[in-house]
């Protein structure tokens, strides 16, 4: 663990480290709407807090916290949450070399968000993708949950997060970590059309779907206009 | 709340289900190796999905419109994140820009 913590490091610069740290805070921000909201709907601080540590999902979390305080089933609230998250096997499929082999996969594969598989795909080179994954999934992990148990106990006090904004923060962080990755256009194309089909469809379906349905952009998907594709050809044929 | 035991299955399946779905990626390249070309698409549909979730996120509520304050936000801080402002003032510009809507009255 520690000659990993080191190779991090190293591959860790100034620039980085400060973004890395920017989007831990800003999602223990997060987290702390998430846990007044849960506490503010009537919910057992142990419900957030327990979702935060074991499921480690923020918007399966809203989701299930939503549902559940509004009366809803555990079970229709399960199912909600499963289905927002099983974008992560794509995301597992595309970082699955940065998050390494062996035992490195357990703990990995928990701290896989959102955020840092997009902060990993927006580096070049294979050990800045690793640190970034790494550290941004560590540091999400202690601010999100340290966020979380401070909502909870605010959460009386709060009623209504939208009046800071928190809802926008969110979407924010994520277009900015994403945008790098949209440099290339045909990426840009195809995440285009994935847009385009998954607003469609919001409206008639349950959460979590439209985002799946967005995977439909990839047809216009070609590896052809990719810049970096030509050195890379001789090695495919 | 309803019955804290069945809350409690609910958050532990949840839970490793969600584990399964993040851990199936990483043991499935680890059986197959799979052609450059595939690790590109895989990579493009990581972001294509991360698109989508930042789209409905900024721009719906439920299966309704999220109204003109939150997408405005996102909007503030897509323009300052392109033009490379350091991060910190894209979150605050965002939730800055959708607060102060709602202040004067825009939802």
């Amino acid at each position: 663990m520690r000659s990993i913590w080191r190779t991090l490091q190293q591959s860790l610069d100034k620039g980085l480290a400060r973004d890395i740290a920017l989007v831990c805070l800003a999602d223990g921000v997060v987290g702390l709407s998430y846990g007044a909201i849960s506490v503010g709907g009537g919910l057992d601080l142990w419900v957030p807090v327990l979702l935060s540590v074991v499921v480690f999902a923020g918007a399966s979390q809203f989701l299930f916290v939503g549902i559940v305080a509004a009366g809803g089933s555990p079970i229709a609230a399960t199912i909600a949450g499963l289905l927002v998250n099983s974008r992560h096997v794509a995301f597992g499929l595309a970082v699955s070399d940065v998050i390494g082999a062996g035992w490195k996969r357990l703990p990995g594969s928990h701290l896989m968000t959102d955020e840092n598989v997009a902060f990993a795909l927006g580096q070049d080179e294979l050990k800045r993708k690793r640190a970034a994954y790494w550290i941004c999934g560590i540091g999400i992990f202690i601010c999100w949950n340290l966020g979380v148990l401070a909502g909870g106990q605010i959460g009386s006090v709060i009623t209504d997060t939208d009046v800071f904004g928190l809802d926008a923060a969110f979407p924010a962080v994520l277009l900015a970590l994403v945008l790098p990755s949209l440099r290339d256009k045909s990426t840009r194309t195809a995440a285009v059309a994935g847009v385009v089909v998954a607003l469609a469809v919001t409206p008639f379906l349950p959460a979590g779907l439209p985002v799946l349905l967005a995977l439909v952009g990839l047809v216009f998907y070609r590896t052809e206009q990719s810049p970096k594709k030509l050195p890379e050809a001789k090695v495919v044929v | 709340m309803s019955n804290p035991g069945l809350v409690l299955i609910g958050v532990l399946v949840l839970a490793v289900g969600t584990f399964s779905l993040r851990i199936a990626g990483p043991l499935l390249r680890t059986r197959f190796e799979l052609p450059a070309r595939m690790e590109k698409v895989m990579a493009a549909a990581a972001v294509v999905l991360l698109a989508a979730l930042v789209a409905t996120a900024a721009l719906t509520d439920g299966h309704g419109a999220a109204g003109i304050a939150r997408p405005a936000g996102v909007l503030v801080g897509g323009v300052l994140a392109l033009r490379k402002v350091p991060f910190i003032l894209v979150v605050v510009a965002a939730a800055a820009t959708a607060a102060g809507l709602r202040l004067v009255g825009v939802r």
